[in-house]
């Protein structure tokens, strides 16, 4: 083979191998386009239906003479459930909402991080530490709705002198129960990025192993913990089957009093609306989505601002 | 250059007039019942810097790291044999290794700054130890001792990543001599520096070593024989050599070490026919 031929053949070759490449970026540049166009045809029904019962503006055609009501959108936020569409709003839902992801928070922050520190830190690594470890890995990915079971017969029938049956609590510690493995995992991976020179450096200052933690290893982990936490947060307030499972109410009139309360969540309330035949009641359950979407994004906005914010490279 | 050193004589004890402040006896190293390290007896001497030398594996780092009982974090790890300091061996079953690791410090291979400001890098030893006199005045003494206070007393609430690795060393040394300590052990305190940072660690070695008694693990033989006063020369067990095993194979006098060393092995290792 003289020179030149070569040349060829290795440049022949070298167009088939790009273009190979060419074609992979291709075929993910489609994957992701999809991806995108269907999450914003999504966003855009719900808005097209949601936004003017949430905000209902004059002209929106004519985007620089804007002018809201925004009476309606403050109505739609504090009004209780009703029969006639047009004064129906998610007052409960939102209170119940928050109210139990706020009691899920006191459950399951402590108990995650702190086994997730137990883990990392003090369990000796035997076989027992590897099945729990396993055991979190698939507890996390077990079907919302088993854990909806589990609350029905445990917190609201077997403690139902304690949680008071169908309430908040009950909700709540199901709802722990439920985000409390993606907590142990998140604060697990956190614990684990931060390298074994800083556990060394603590300890042989003379720090006890929970002063290294406590001074150490924490702050460090922090931000990633918070991270997991957060998004473990975002997805309660999205789940609905465990919450439907245990009996949260699908009408509730009246803000829940206290921990043994009846009450209902947003994206049962949801589900209710969008479930009566009246197109009305289509428009409200897309404004309430919108609200729910606000809520979801700023949390997990607020998890990428921590991550960012505190990201350490070692 | 090389230090004269008051001692001579090729046993494994130092000079009686020498004051012994850590005292190896009979000390084997398991790492889940393998065998690392076997019977090392070492009397290391106050105010002196004594290097650990031998080649890759040999057991060097395991046996610093049994001075202060750091080896107690590595699961599997077993140690038998003593290790007397002040009149107290450090495996006896009522001692605390946290109270051990606060009286002999350690610097590692890597600088391992806390990624906090340089003050609460040396403060947080004494403060974790309860230290009750004025902590702005030992930070500045300890950063002053680690020759370091004139590059960074107008930042000392800067982050202590932001520093050259050499300063970062500087500042682990500092730190190590906060919660004071009188022997602080070094785990090859230069290998992860450039030749003028590992110059400034030298220098500051020698000063120190008036205060302070050094354990100094030594990859390379020219700063051990620059730096030491002692030398203790580790090797694998030759008569088996399938087991890696770590044996003492020649301590005393760095000078008589490197320029009439008792054992064949030796001389073959410092002339560099084996590394």
């Amino acid at each position: 083979m003289d020179g030149s031929s070569m040349w060829q053949e290795v440049s022949r070759n070298l167009r088939w191998r790009r273009g190979k490449g060419y074609l992979f970026e291709a075929l993910g540049l489609i994957s992701i386009l999809v991806g995108l166009f269907v999450l914003f045809l999504l966003f855009y029904d719900v808005m097209r239906d949601g936004l003017p019962r949430l905000i209902p503006c004059r002209g929106q055609a004519a985007f620089p003479f804007f002018q809201c009501d925004l009476s309606v959108t403050v109505k739609f936020l504090t009004s209780f459930p009703s029969r006639r569409p047009e004064e129906a709003g998610i007052a409960s839902a939102l209170v119940g909402s928050v109210y139990m992801i706020g009691v899920m928070m006191l459950f399951s922050f402590p108990i995650g991080i702190g086994a997730g520190i137990y883990l990392e830190e003090y369990a000796p690594k035997n076989r027992l530490t590897h099945l729990i470890q396993i055991s979190l890995a698939n507890l996390a990915g077990v079907p919302s709705i088993i854990y909806g079971l589990l609350g029905l017969q445990l917190f609201v029938r077997a403690l139902y002198n304690i949680t008071g049956g169908r309430s908040v609590l009950s909700g709540a510690l199901t709802m722990a129960l439920l985000v409390m493995p993606l907590i142990v995992i998140a604060t697990r991976e956190a614990i684990r990025a931060v390298p074994d020179e800083i556990r060394q450096a603590s300890l042989a200052l003379g720090a006890t192993r929970w002063q290294t933690v406590w001074h150490h290893i924490l702050p460090y982990a922090m931000p990633g913990i918070l991270t997991g936490a957060i998004l473990a947060v975002s997805r309660a307030i999205g789940e609905t089957a465990p919450l439907i499972t245990i009996g949260a109410l699908t009408f509730v009139a009246f803000l829940p009093e206290g921990l043994r309360s009846p009450f209902t969540v947003l994206p049962i309330q949801i589900f209710n609306w969008v479930s009566r035949p009246q197109p009305e009641f289509a428009h409200a359950a897309a404004a309430g989505i919108v609200v729910l979407l606000v809520i979801l994004l700023s949390m997990n906005a607020t998890a990428i601002y921590l991550r960012n914010r505190f990201e350490r490279r070692w | 250059m090389m230090r004269m050193s008051p001692m001579a004589g090729p046993s494994v004890s130092v000079a009686p007039t020498d004051d012994v402040v850590l005292s190896i006896r009979n000390l084997s190293v398991y790492y889940n019942d393998r065998l690392a390290v076997r019977d090392i007896t070492l009397d290391i001497p106050r105010n002196r810097i004594t290097a650990l030398i031998g080649p890759s594996g040999c057991g060097k780092s395991t046996l610093i790291r049994c001075l202060n009982r750091m080896n107690d974090l590595i699961p599997g790890a077993r140690v038998s044999g003593e290790v007397w300091y002040h009149g107290q061996d450090i495996y006896a079953p009522h001692v605390d290794p946290v109270e051990v690791r606060r009286r002999i410090g350690m610097v590692f291979q890597k600088p391992n700054p806390f990624p906090k400001s340089i003050y609460e890098n040396v403060a947080f030893g004494p403060r974790i130890n309860g230290y009750k006199g004025d902590l702005d005045e030992l930070v500045e003494r300890c950063l002053r001792q680690a020759a370091l206070w004139d590059e960074v007393k107008d930042k000392l609430r800067a982050n202590a990543m932001t520093l050259s690795g050499g300063q970062q060393q500087r500042l682990c040394i500092a730190r190590a001599l906060a919660t004071q300590p009188d022997v602080i052990l070094m785990d090859e305190p230069t290998s992860a520096l450039d030749p003028i940072a590992t110059l400034k660690i030298e220098e500051l070695m020698r000063q120190l070593v008036q205060y302070y008694t050094i354990v100094v693990v030594n990859h390379n033989m020219q700063q051990a024989a620059r730096i030491s006063d002692m030398t203790a020369f580790m090797s694998i067990d030759r008569t088996n050599p399938d087991a890696r095993i770590g044996v003492l194979v020649e301590y005393g006098p760095t000078e008589q070490i490197f320029t009439n060393p008792a054992q064949q092995e030796t001389e073959d290792y410092i002339s560099g026919r084996f590394s």
